[in-house]
């Protein structure tokens, strides 16, 4: 369902069914849409079982990085003699992105199974939901709903009587985008301040705590109940465009299209018909400029590169930028690029855990250069001295939010130049400033 | 570029941090006593290290009196072992602890791009004009509201969201301000 909208005959509600239907927040309710059979068949199979079907079905990270989900469970060695951890990564905070958000608001038993099933299959006894401060609501729907599965005997010592402890928490964030970092995330729940952590050593073998831990994020989970109940040939078949890129996507839409929400369509999609039919097009006179496909920290999209772009992880790379988050944020030919791409390096440079000089220093320059040019001081040889700060944002640090403020912007000068120029005022032309 | 660009403040707007001198305590003495107490108990049962029970207690702190002060910064230090300059590092490193009181109706609006491509700033000037406040980060004379930007707040696809207090209000314009604020009193 393009929820908040009716759906669209082009959408493949899976993880979106429900979506809307406060109704189906229930155990009971939520049982009848087929609730906890995959958990009840998966305590019944070995963990090295469902990490294969997992790794079968094609699924891949639903955060943004892509990583094949099955390979990253199968990265925990069973029988080490240490606590293992499964962490959901809902601290959803990348500009854009709202799907995470809708999961936990109206389905939250397919989360709250979804970890119960990945917990199992890593042989982690504890799962921690890490939830951004700000989604209280989702916590409240959450907490509520961990109540009733709890109630139910489903977690705790004995999971749906099989003798299994699967314990699941929910931990609150306090305000900071970082903390989405899966290193990060990990130090917050820890108790630190969100400093990403440098790698290796990589979760698996060193995540919370110390400990062996994988982390997943909320869609990801969510996808695994269906695909145990209906198969990895069923998901694996669902591919339009490359197979690797298999199962179906939530894109959160957002900016100046005519029906912002939330889509699900099988990935391969075709982006044109999703920008211009299935979310309704352009507002009511305009036309479309530019496109943000995968939250605010992948480059920006002409919108020749978008009406070309196959929408999967292979399709948006293709195209000029990458899938991802999903989040969809599509501006108008009203908009000032400068502007938001500015807007957009404030972002960035306050959520900066300032751990990297490259990103402490370079995300605070960025803006203010680029807050000056939209004030009308721009001067010509801003654009040079963007890129060239840019270019000591990328890569060089421990974690990418550097390198996510960087893209925006290098991409933004490169694709939509003369937007940048029509900043720099005649009068400050390089003669001018030095004649 | 001009010298002064380079380097500087890496938080170019953080209005949630006023300037305004605050107390070092509340007033109203520990916080964890009795049941608050017991809650902290459950909280600390759920993790394998006292450390990890910071971020749940500071929210206890700041639900029942509205901030963190440094006492209660000191109070929970001692609980969990740690020293009140760590706990300190921790407060000041999330947005959402606040340092000092704030007005009754604490209001975030996010001004992110997507949001600020759909007209965030008017509804950030309709706030601060209909509840006194003025400017950002400032407390109103009456002391109910304080209105500050928040970087996004994932509800893209509904802008402008507005978060007061706990509660999120979705797709707010300018026009639906008066009425949004008349429902709170």
């Amino acid at each position: 369902m393009g929820y908040p909208h009716a759906p669209h005959s082009r959408e493949t509600p899976v993880l979106s069914a429900a979506f809307g239907d406060a109704s189906a927040r229930s155990l009971n309710a939520w049982r009848k849409h087929g609730g906890y059979q995959a958990l009840e068949q998966a305590l019944g199979m070995t963990p090295a079982a469902i990490v294969d079907v997992v790794k079968e079905s094609g699924l891949r990270g639903r955060g943004g990085a892509g990583f094949p989900t099955g390979v990253k469970w199968s990265f925990m060695k069973p029988g080490d003699g240490k606590p293992h951890y499964l962490l959901c990564n809902a601290d959803e905070s990348e500009p854009g992105t709202f799907k995470d958000r809708e999961i936990m608001r109206w389905t939250p038993h397919a989360l709250l199974e979804g970890c119960a099933i990945g917990a199992y299959a890593i042989g982690a006894e504890r799962c921690y939901i890490y939830i951004r401060g700000e989604f209280t609501e989702p916590l409240r729907v959450m907490s509520d709903a961990l109540r009733e599965a709890y109630d139910a005997g489903i977690l705790g010592a004995n999971a749906m009587g099989s003798g299994k402890r699967i314990d699941i928490y929910l931990h609150r964030g306090a305000g900071a985008y970082i903390c989405g970092e899966e290193t990060a995330l990990m130090n917050s729940l820890e108790g630190r301040r969100g400093n990403p952590r440098i790698k290796p050593p990589f979760p698996a073998v060193s995540g919370a705590f110390g400990m062996p831990t994988t982390i997943n994020n909320v869609e990801t989970l969510a996808a695994v109940p269906h695909i145990l109940t209906r198969g990895a040939a069923w998901y694996k078949a669902m591919s339009l465009s490359n197979p690797k890129s298999t199962g179906t996507k939530l894109f959160s839409v957002c900016g100046n299209v005519r029906r912002p929400g939330n889509y699900e369509v099988v990935l391969g999609f075709p982006f044109k018909e999703f920008l211009y039919d299935v979310v309704g097009g352009p507002p009511p006179g305009r036309s479309f400029k530019a496109v943000i496909p995968g939250g605010s920290s992948v480059p920006i999209q002409t919108m020749e590169e978008a009406e070309a772009t196959l929408m999967d992880y292979e399709g948006f790379v293709a195209q000029g930028s990458m899938l991802g988050s999903g989040g969809v944020i599509v501006f108008d030919d009203s908009q000032d690029l400068v502007r938001l791409i500015a807007r957009l390096a404030r972002f960035y440079a306050h959520e900066s855990c300032a751990q990297c000089t490259q990103c402490r220093e370079g995300t605070a320059w960025v803006t203010k250069i680029l807050e000056r040019m939209v004030a009308g001081g721009g001067t010509t040889e801003d654009l040079d001295t963007l890129l060239e700060i840019s270019e000591n944002m990328t890569g060089k640090t421990i974690c990418v939010l550097s390198d996510s403020c960087a893209a925006p912007v290098v991409s933004g000068i490169m694709k939509f130049r003369a937007e940048f120029e029509a900043k720099i005022p005649a009068s400050r032309s390089m003669v001018a400033v030095h004649g | 570029m001009s010298a002064h660009e380079m380097g500087g403040t890496h938080a170019p707007s953080d209005a949630a941090h006023g300037s305004a001198a605050h107390p070092h305590g509340d007033g109203a003495g520990p916080v964890f006593q009795g049941a608050l107490r017991t809650e902290l108990d459950d909280v600390l049962a759920r993790y394998p290290t006292k450390m990890a029970a910071l971020l749940p207690a500071l929210w206890i702190v700041q639900r029942e009196r509205g901030w963190v002060s440094e006492e209660a910064m000191a109070e929970v230090a001692q609980l969990l072992d740690l020293t009140p300059a760590y706990v300190k590092g921790v407060v000041t490193f999330y947005t959402m602890y606040h340092q000092h009181p704030v007005g009754r109706y604490f209001i975030q609006v996010c001004t992110t791009s997507p949001c600020a491509a759909c007209g965030a700033e008017d509804v950030v000037a309709a706030l601060l004009r209909h509840t006194g406040c003025g400017e950002l980060g400032a407390t109103s004379p009456d002391g109910n509201y304080t209105v500050i930007e928040v970087e996004c707040l994932g509800a893209c696809g509904f802008t402008t969201p507005v978060m007061i207090n706990d509660d999120f209000v979705e797709s707010v314009t300018p026009e639906r301000v008066p009425a949004i604020l008349k429902e709170l009193r």
